[in-house]
């Protein structure tokens, strides 16, 4: 091994533990965003809720892609090394200090200084994976820079199950009312300890060789911005990067670890530490298969080995998630045992009433459990009745929770697998495409936007376009509509990215000047 | 193949506008029922002022597929 591939371990190393903080101070925030609700965002408070909802849709539609101008820009005109630094301090900050805001019951502005923090926080992943990507990438030997840019991609899911682990961990580690009253902190209190970790390794590492010579050469990029976007010769790469690789790739990702989890606690109602330790231990199995798509992509091109994972993706979603539901379908099973309960606490809606809770406990024959809780309470059911302005009859909330045998673990796994397994396909070598698709000069800007609207617009949407085709897919036969309608917007996006890709993508690297 | 992506041009320039309608469309659907909260509005307002610019982008990837563009692109040997 010659000395530059000996020193890229400390470069994959100081980017890869950066990133994956990143993505790790991103997510918790969805993690917990039940629990964040309740102490930030109370629903009784319709502009608390409206910046509830500001967060969660701005900070990953309209910041994320912003933030990929801003630091691109930045990134493109004084270096990467120093960028994806000043990305990593606004990400860590933001999320230690959503940590320590006191709640909307003891600090009226709390709901928009997290949605400002929020905002931060997306505003700084706009900019890091970009630069990470670009930074081990002129770091690489040409011939390998899909294996080692591979480890970058891994963090993206490592930083998904480093997030449910610590959860996880700080709640078998207290009662769940600690956690619920001040044990949800622990976690974005952690990212400070990381973060500082992360900065002085970062701190430490040379500015990328080839930026570096180019500054050396003073031919750098004046306006990165208009080289990117404004010149047809790159705009027509930029667009070409979106519509033929990210936006499929951004689906098939969001799909495979969000959609999947969302799917198993609400359609499935499966119970969230097992829905959510199945997914732990498959984003564990499948994570090597980053990087060894990664390599793989060295041996034998990019485009194929993307456009054959959502090709996959385009034609097993249905029955994977078909066969999901059907495991945790309890309605062919044998109830053995049977026990209800009533209990009764004030309605704090409506003064002298009461909310009646009837849990009803069922254990089936193969093992499973399920819990039944129906809240009803009788002085709203009679006020909405009478008001003009709420038409829907009044409904009970029912809430069901189903615990799965052990013995279906392994069976939910192994589909969790394969849909993680499609995620490797498309996003292990997808840093090395985009990378060599533009020159170094514009390169940080070039390949970041795309990249995050194909993941953050076209990929954070999937979960509400996925409702949005649900409810449409209901009629008077079928109420509920149908479980897997929700998978069209994927598999629509996806076939369009892999037509598109097929087409118009060349399994070879572009020439640059 | 050339003529396959420039006809395909025509394709993803209807595309773009064919999306934004669908969306334009669902959202005066959903807003316009009583049980619509500002909530709403919010994220319909956001979703289709982000998509408008990637539709847009379509339609240049369209016209560009249409004139021949991406038949012009230098790879490395």
């Amino acid at each position: 091994m010659n000395s530059p591939e000996k020193g890229i371990w400390k470069v994959i190393g100081a980017s890869s533990v950066g990133t994956l903080i990143e993505w790790y101070d991103f997510y918790i925030f969805g993690s917990l965003a039940t629990i964040l609700s309740e102490k930030f965002f109370p629903s009784a408070n319709p502009t608390a809720s409206f910046l509830a909802t500001l967060a969660t849709f701005a900070a990953g539609f309209i910041v994320r892609p912003f933030g990929a101008l801003v630091f691109g820009r930045l990134g493109d005109l004084i270096g990467r090394k120093h960028t994806f630094l000043v990305t990593l301090v606004i990400m860590g900050l933001s999320t230690f200090l959503i940590g320590c805001i006191p709640s909307y019951e003891n600090f009226h502005l709390a709901p928009v200084v997290v949605l400002l923090l929020r905002l931060l926080q997306g505003l700084a992943l706009g900019g890091e994976y970009g630069g990470a990507a670009t930074y081990v990438a002129e770091h690489a030997p040409e011939h390998k820079r899909g294996f080692y840019t591979s480890w970058i991609q891994t963090t993206a899911t490592l930083g998904l199950f480093v997030s449910l682990s610590v959860i996880i961990a700080t709640q078998k580690l207290m009662k769940p009312a600690d956690f619920n009253d001040w044990g949800w902190r622990l976690p974005f209190l952690l990212s400070i300890v990381l973060v500082l970790v992360s900065v002085v390794i970062r701190m430490k590492m040379k500015e990328s060789p080839l930026f570096s010579s180019l500054k050396a050469e003073g031919k750098t990029s004046v306006n990165p911005l208009k080289e990117s976007f404004g010149h047809k010769l790159n705009l027509k790469m930029v667009l070409l990067a979106l519509f033929g690789a990210t936006m499929g790739q951004g689906v098939v990702w969001y799909t495979g670890q969000f959609y999947a989890q969302t799917f198993l606690l609400k359609t499935c109602n499966i119970e969230s530490t097992q829905a959510n330790t199945w997914i732990g231990i498959a984003l564990l199995l499948a994570t090597p298969f980053f990087v060894f798509f990664g390599w793989l992509s060295d041996k034998i091109g990019r485009k194929w080995i993307m456009l054959f994972g959502m090709l996959l993706a385009v034609c097993c979603y249905r029955p994977i998630f078909g066969e999901m539901h059907e495991l945790s379908d309890l309605s062919n099973k044998r109830i053995v045992g049977e026990n209800g309960q009533f209990s009764a606490v004030p309605n704090k809606k409506v003064a002298g009433d009461s909310i009646i809770t009837l849990t009803i406990n069922d254990k089936f024959e193969d093992g499973s459990s399920r819990v039944t809780i129906t809240e009803f309470s009788k002085k709203e059911s009679e006020l909405n009745k009478l008001s003009s302005q709420i038409p829907a009859p009044y409904q009970p909330k029912i809430t069901k929770t189903i615990t799965l045998a052990d013995g279906y673990a392994w069976k939910f796994i192994g589909l969790i697998f394969i849909l993680v397994l499609f995620v490797t396909m498309v996003y292990g070598p997808i840093a090395a495409f985009l990378v060599e698709l533009f020159p170094t000069k514009i390169r940080y800007t070039s390949m970041s936007l795309p990249y995050h609207i194909g993941n953050g617009v076209f990929g954070g949407l999937v979960p509400f376009i996925g409702i949005l085709i649900v409810e449409l897919s209901k009629t008077k036969d079928n109420p509920a509509g149908h479980p897997l309608a929700g998978l069209w917007y994927p598999m629509g996006v996806a076939a369009v990215c892999f037509i598109i890709g097929a087409i118009y993508l060349s399994n070879k690297k572009p020439k640059h000047e | 193949m050339n003529s396959l992506k420039k006809y395909l041009g025509v394709v993803w320039m209807l595309l773009g506008p064919a999306a934004i309608i669908f969306l334009i469309w669902q959202a005066s659907k959903k807003l316009s029922l009583a049980t619509a909260t500002t909530n709403d509005w919010l994220q319909w307002c956001i979703i289709i002022f982000v998509f408008t610019p990637v539709a847009i982008g379509m339609v240049i990837f369209g016209w560009y597929a249409w004139n021949n563009e991406y038949d012009k692109i230098e790879e490395e040997v």
